[in-house]
């Protein structure tokens, strides 16, 4: 419907009482879009790495995600084993293609059996990648690619994500500088399809504003922090 | 949806009396309000991202037309198409031909007040394309065939007892016997029955809480996570957004979102806050095949460059409406279309006109507690005023009001008259107060002494007593 297109357009610039952006004024908010300048970002994540790092672990248990801290990647297998295990949950896993590269020592927690691809309703268990984590909420950002299919972040009842320590930030603007850099994103080629910003487990409040764990998402957000 | 908003006085007085309503509004304080506070506590900037949030938007809306051409042009970059629509009829059968053109039998929706306001469902199933609500909330609602209450609590006034009674009556194939008395019981009924509906569903609308320029991203901010099942496993996902809600970076949006889940739900964050942008891509194992942006205008454009331009900074926190002492005594459903509270008492006079919606604006004590909490300090009192005097230039006023208003301006306009006839006013009434201080009858205030007394006055005009404490003197006139 391009009439439409231009007549809301024509209309949008009539009540505004001018004309088409053009030269100078066109070109003042292209600079404006490319700058990426911050607003205002709050000082509770300033910091080293330490603050940082603790603040991520406080404010994402504050919101019902559990963190276990691993001193080394070789950990991983038996950290994870454990959990499922406490919990009671099955030690069959939808694994994201992008741990396959890592170097997990996998055999030394035989009990876990894996399987790739996308997430279907009988998965119980997903372990994924993020690409960052974000102290001032402790949320983590996802993306979605072939090797981290956005479906294991949803279906499963249960979400570990792997971290590193050296992955948190400070603010949502870091982690959008670190997206930008990893992506290459310029002038909004290269965002991925999905960007998953996570904070806890799935909840509601619907029924009588009475919180609830699990509504359509996870049920629990583990999070396996690892040393680097 | 068929407003009925010209009847708000009968539909607040018909809320007054209904006990579940007035039981389930009970809970909203102690909840939404309680729990801002405590995390804008926590927050110092909190105040000062508030400026820059309406700094953001004002700078948007002063440049939407261009803002909006970026937009589009970046969605379409990544592979999705925007369907630009006048009004809500352009939008419906914008949606109606992308469900046909993949052949849908059903429709998963996730919580979009926008498809409340073109009247989406409805549409919808007259044209044999099932929707399903996948939110809880609106889950409920739909299976109550009924309106939202909130924007984004939309079964607010929903007891529990009548969730449980609704899910028994609807989901026949389970034990009627079995158990349903706590929340998690309700939740999980709700998801078991969901799930396969997500994984069926041709296509998945969601709403937008932003849209972004820079990368033609859209957002929604979930906590149930229906959202995102909605439009990962739908064959095509359609966005439907009103034109205002775009920004310009991520910066931005960021910013914004500091405000959305605290003066909301006062969470530090949302649990979900996913960017969108555009179909699935070459090697995806899953997303959706298409994706479409429904931006819909339906009289905003013509709302900038008026006194109601500002109205458009609004995010749909529903601070206002949590804090609303008229909205806390007779819920959303009163205001009879779909914004209630104070932002509804603002926008839907500016969507829908005064003639249906003049009523609207009236539902305000003035208290002002809206616009002390609107994250994007929206002038709402202010606005409501204008269109209190709208009506009465427009002669859409009853002539009481207007015999009323004539006579007080008179003396308003006589000072030594106003002052004169103030004192005996206050005498005559403090006579009549006798000893308890109280009036219970008073001809021509027989609405407000139905129900209670009327203080009266002690003895002194309230002129008197300004001037007494030390103000009013000559050079305080401020």
């Amino acid at each position: 419907m391009s009439e439409a297109r231009a007549q809301i357009l024509a209309g949008i610039r009539k009540s505004l009482g001018r004309g088409k952006l053009e030269g100078e004024a066109a070109a003042a908010l292209d600079r404006r879009l490319a700058s990426h300048e911050r607003i205002l970002v709050p000082k509770r994540s300033e910091g080293d790495q330490a603050h940082k790092v603790g603040l991520f672990v406080e404010m994402a248990e504050a919101v019902q995600c559990s963190v276990d801290r691993l001193d080394s990647l070789a950990d991983v297998p038996e950290k994870l084993a454990d959990y499922l295990r406490r919990e009671n949950l099955p030690a069959h896993i939808r694994r994201a293609g992008a741990l396959d590269t890592l170097d997990i020592p996998w055999e030394k927690a035989p009990s876990l059996t894996f399987e790739g691809g996308r997430a279907v309703t009988e998965d119980a268990v997903s372990l994924t990648p993020a690409l960052a984590g974000i102290a001032e909420t402790g949320t983590m950002m996802l993306h979605s690619a072939p090797e981290t299919p956005t479906t294991l972040h949803f279906v499963p009842d249960t979400h570990v994500v792997l971290l590193k320590e050296s992955q948190i930030v400070g603010a949502y603007e870091d982690a959008w500088d670190m997206l930008r850099q990893k992506f290459g994103l310029k002038d909004g080629a290269g965002m991925p399809r999905t960007v998953n910003l996570i904070t806890g487990p799935s909840r509601t409040g619907d029924v009588e504003q009475i919180i609830q764990l699990g509504a359509h998402g996870p049920r629990r957000l583990h999070i396996l922090l690892v040393k680097d | 949806m068929q407003a009925t908003s010209h009847s708000f006085k009968q539909n607040a007085h018909d809320a007054l009396a209904d006990a579940q309503l007035q039981k389930a509004l009970s809970k909203m304080r102690p909840g939404f309000q309680q729990k801002r506070a405590d995390v804008v506590a926590k927050l110092p900037e909190f105040e000062d991202l508030r400026d820059r949030g309406r700094d953001i938007k004002n700078h948007v809306l002063e440049h939407l037309d261009y803002y909006l051409e970026r937009f589009e042009e970046n969605v379409t970059r990544h592979g999705g198409k925007v369907h630009w629509c006048r009004n809500a009829e352009e939008a419906r059968r914008t949606i109606m031909e992308i469900c046909r053109s993949v052949d849908a039998k059903t429709v998963t929706k996730g919580k979009s007040m926008v498809a409340e306001e073109i009247g989406l469902n409805e549409y919808l199933e007259e044209h044999g394309v099932e929707p399903i609500e996948t939110d809880l909330g609106e889950y409920i609602i739909q299976l109550r065939n009924e309106p939202p209450s909130h924007i984004i609590a939309p079964a607010i006034h929903v007891n529990k007892e009548q969730v449980v009674e609704a899910f028994r009556a609807k989901h026949t194939d389970l034990p009627p016997n079995r158990p349903l008395e706590e929340v998690g019981d309700i939740t999980d009924e709700a998801r078991t029955q969901l799930r396969p509906k997500y994984f069926a569903a041709d296509v998945g609308i969601t709403g937008a809480n932003f849209l972004i320029a820079e990368t033609g991203s859209t957002v929604i901010v979930t906590n149930e996570g229906n959202g995102d099942l909605t439009q990962t496993l739908a064959k095509a996902h359609v966005v439907v957004a009103s034109l205002e809600k775009i920004v310009p970076t991520l910066e931005d949006a960021s910013s914004i979102l500091r405000l959305l889940a605290r003066s909301a739900t006062g969470q530090e964050f949302s649990v979900y806050t996913t960017f969108s942008s555009g179909p699935r891509r070459g090697a995806d194992l899953d997303g959706p095949e298409e994706f479409h942006v429904v931006l819909l205008d339906n009289g905003r454009s013509a709302m900038l460059g008026t006194e109601y331009q500002e109205m458009l900074r609004c995010i749909r926190c529903s601070a206002c409406m949590n804090h609303c002492p008229v909205y806390a005594a007779v819920g959303g459903h009163a205001y009879g279309w779909v914004y209630p509270g104070p932002m509804g008492a603002v926008l839907t006079p500016s969507l829908i006109g005064i003639d249906e919606a003049g009523h609207l604006p009236n539902a305000s004590t003035f208290c002002g507690r809206c616009e002390q909490v609107c994250p994007m300090r929206i002038p709402l009192p202010k606005m409501m005023r204008h269109y209190r005097a709208k009506e009465y230039r427009e002669g859409k006023t009853t002539p009481q009001v207007r015999t009323g208003l004539g006579l007080w301006s008179y003396f308003a306009k006589r000072p030594w008259l106003y002052r004169q006839s103030a004192k005996f006013g206050a005498a005559l009434l403090g006579f009549l107060g006798g000893r308890k201080g109280r009036i219970a009858t008073l001809p021509l205030a027989s609405g407000w002494t139905s129900v209670r007394d009327m203080p009266a006055p002690e003895g002194r005009t309230f002129q008197q007593l300004y001037r007494m404490s030390g103000h009013g003197k000559k050079g305080d006139r401020a």
